[in-house]
């Protein structure tokens, strides 16, 4: 198995033994990993039937789930961590979801494709067209990606939806980090990482 | 079936066994039966650990004859011989299937047809109606016999998803992964509905006889065969109807007549006779019973996830996407009761076009799931 760097850094924040909701799981290799060498317990929740089967296989509990439609099953705080990897950009509500994950989690954790990258705004800037790149391979009109946003973008929404963040991460293709993304991250960073919880 | 034609993973013949139990049994109702006997078939070899048992739970309308060929005559195989086999789903090289009959029913174990020890003539309509946990409690009793502790998987789809549902609940260390497969934790008003009217059907056949009917040569054979005829409608979704049948003629043109015209009609009409032939109305009526009684939340305030609260097993949930009768949601109700009650549970719901009826199907995603599961419990007990 193996992680994508934001998933590593995802691993690195989770404190053992704790119980972990993965919203959009994939075929289960984050999961997986946790359970593995973190001894989280909890629950994948995804909607693509063959990912499914990866996660019975790899041994995660996993819930066929539409996103779209809330987390109403689980209860407030049940969870230590609610994560969600490179999916948020594909959600219809992301700013209700994002409250939904403030609510089943004590702790909730993003990760995301930054439409702000140095990049893609030149691609737009240049070409006057949609930019492409290997973390939004997807022509405009066939992208599951409904809401591109940036680092400023999602960090605006934070603030008005009452989420305090707690930590910040970029990465970037080759998942590098480095002190000019630390610097300049919504312009230098290609993958966003962020910790966040309800804000009393 | 030519034995020298059959395909290598199938199981081949089979013989039912048969185990009696003289002890009186307490039911649920408050009845007694004073010992019984239960049909079973068993398919593979328990290994010495005892660990490889897997508990099949019949529907309905199923029996004990779940794979394999009674003779080399045999044109039809057991109900679920698209799962249950070497390499297959289930796959007897590395499993102990066990597939009992239920008690209250017609092909074996003790039911309406069998003789009362006290009249010296069939119970008929006077056999105690039972309920899931009585069967459940008899099941417990044969895996004793057979010396199974523990249940590796329990397996059963439609009202046999229930049994598994209720054996994670009374005994809870007993099951280590629960399959419960187009189930629900309890059966809808619309479902109960239907029950009721198929009652009706065999109840009010001028053969009936308040159920005395074995007496006389005549049986409620036109009321069973209306019973069967409206369940098997709601087994099948709409679009499989269309798909199956349309509108197509027997004959080619309209007679004006009342006649099966229809392709569906003969299809219905030959479908209850084959069934009439095979089923007792007596047992047909209990069995409804039993599903419309079904409820585990019931003993705690309307609560299923308190009434799952004792469970230990690991559950896989699997629904349908075209079952009317058993839907989708009666599934997600069990997956949320058992996210709330912090149990480990997978759900997936199957694409599929052919109703309920699906679980008896071989749809490839959904033998899919079943192996992929089945393949990491063998690696999780080390069978080879």
């Amino acid at each position: 198995m193996i992680l994508r760097t934001d998933q590593a850094l995802i691993a690195e924040w989770i404190r053992p033994n704790s119980r972990v909701l993965d919203l959009g799981c994939g075929d289960g290799t984050l999961m997986a990993h946790l359970q593995k060498n973190r001894h989280v317990n909890g629950y994948g929740l995804e909607i693509n039937e063959e990912n499914i089967v990866q996660c019975i296989h790899k041994g995660v509990d996993v819930i066929q789930t539409d996103l779209d439609k809330g987390l109403s099953e689980f209860k407030k705080e049940s969870f230590d961590y609610v994560i969600m990897t490179q999916t948020l950009q594909a959600i219809y509500y992301p700013d209700k979801l994002l409250k939904e994950m403030t609510r089943v989690g004590r702790e909730a954790i993003v990760t995301f494709p930054n439409m702000g990258h140095w990049k893609n705004r030149l691609q737009l800037a240049l070409t006057g067209r949609m930019p492409k790149s290997k973390t939004l391979p997807y022509e405009w009109y066939n992208t599951p990606n409904i809401h591109l946003f940036t680092l400023s973008d999602f960090e605006r929404l934070c603030d008005k939806i009452n989420i305090k963040i707690s930590d910040r991460s970029t990465v970037d293709k080759e998942h590098h980090s480095s002190i000019g993304m630390r610097l300049l991250p919504n312009l230098l960073g290609e993958i966003a990482i962020y910790r966040f919880q309800k804000k009393y | 079936m030519q034995e020298s034609t059959r395909p290598v993973d199938d199981i081949g013949l089979v013989e039912p066994k048969t185990k009696h139990f003289s002890e009186t049994l307490a039911l649920a109702s408050g009845s007694e039966l004073h010992g019984f006997d239960i049909v079973y078939e068993t398919y593979g070899e328990l290994n010495k650990e005892c660990s490889n048992a897997i508990l099949i739970c019949h529907a309905l309308s199923g029996n004990h004859h779940a794979a394999g060929y009674h003779s080399t005559q045999d044109k039809k195989s057991g109900w679920w011989n698209n799962v249950i086999g070497p390499n297959k789903a289930i796959d007897t090289n590395r499993f102990f299937v066990v597939s009992p009959n239920n008690i209250g029913g017609c092909s074996g174990s003790t039911g309406p047809l069998t003789i009362d020890p006290v009249t010296n003539s069939p119970y008929g309509p006077d056999f105690p109606l039972v309920t899931v946990k009585d069967w459940v409690k008899t099941q417990a009793m044969l895996a004793d016999k057979l010396g199974i502790d523990v249940w590796s998987v329990i397996i059963g789809g439609s009202l046999g998803g229930m049994q598994c549902l209720e054996w994670s609940i009374s005994y809870p260390h007993r099951v280590k992964h629960a399959f419960i497969i187009a189930a629900a934790a309890k059966l809808s008003t619309q479902n109960i509905a239907f029950n009721e009217v198929a009652r009706q059907a065999i109840r009010t056949d001028q053969n009936f006889n308040g159920g005395h009917y074995y007496e006389s040569n005549s049986k409620p054979e036109l009321g069973l065969m209306l019973a069967r005829m409206l369940g098997h409608i709601t087994y099948l979704s709409d679009d499989a109807l269309d798909e199956k049948f349309g509108r197509d003629l027997r004959d080619g043109e309209i007679k004006f007549g009342y006649e099966a015209e229809f392709q569906i009609e003969s299809y219905l009409r030959y479908q209850a006779k084959t069934f009439v032939e095979r089923f007792d109305a007596n047992s047909y009526l209990l069995l409804t019973k039993v599903l419309d009684y079904f409820d585990p939340a019931g003993d705690t305030r309307g609560s299923l996830s308190k009434a799952m609260a004792p469970a230990t097993a690991k559950f896989l949930i699997i629904s349908f996407s075209s079952d009317w009768r058993f839907s989708p949601e009666c599934s997600q109700e069990m997956v949320s009761a058992l996210l709330d009650a912090n149990k480990r549970v997978s759900y997936i719901e199957i694409q599929s076009a052919q109703g309920h009826d699906s679980f008896l199907m071989p749809i490839p995603r959904y033998h899919q799931v079943l192996k992929t599961a089945l393949d990491r419990i063998a690696k999780e007990l080390g069978l080879s």
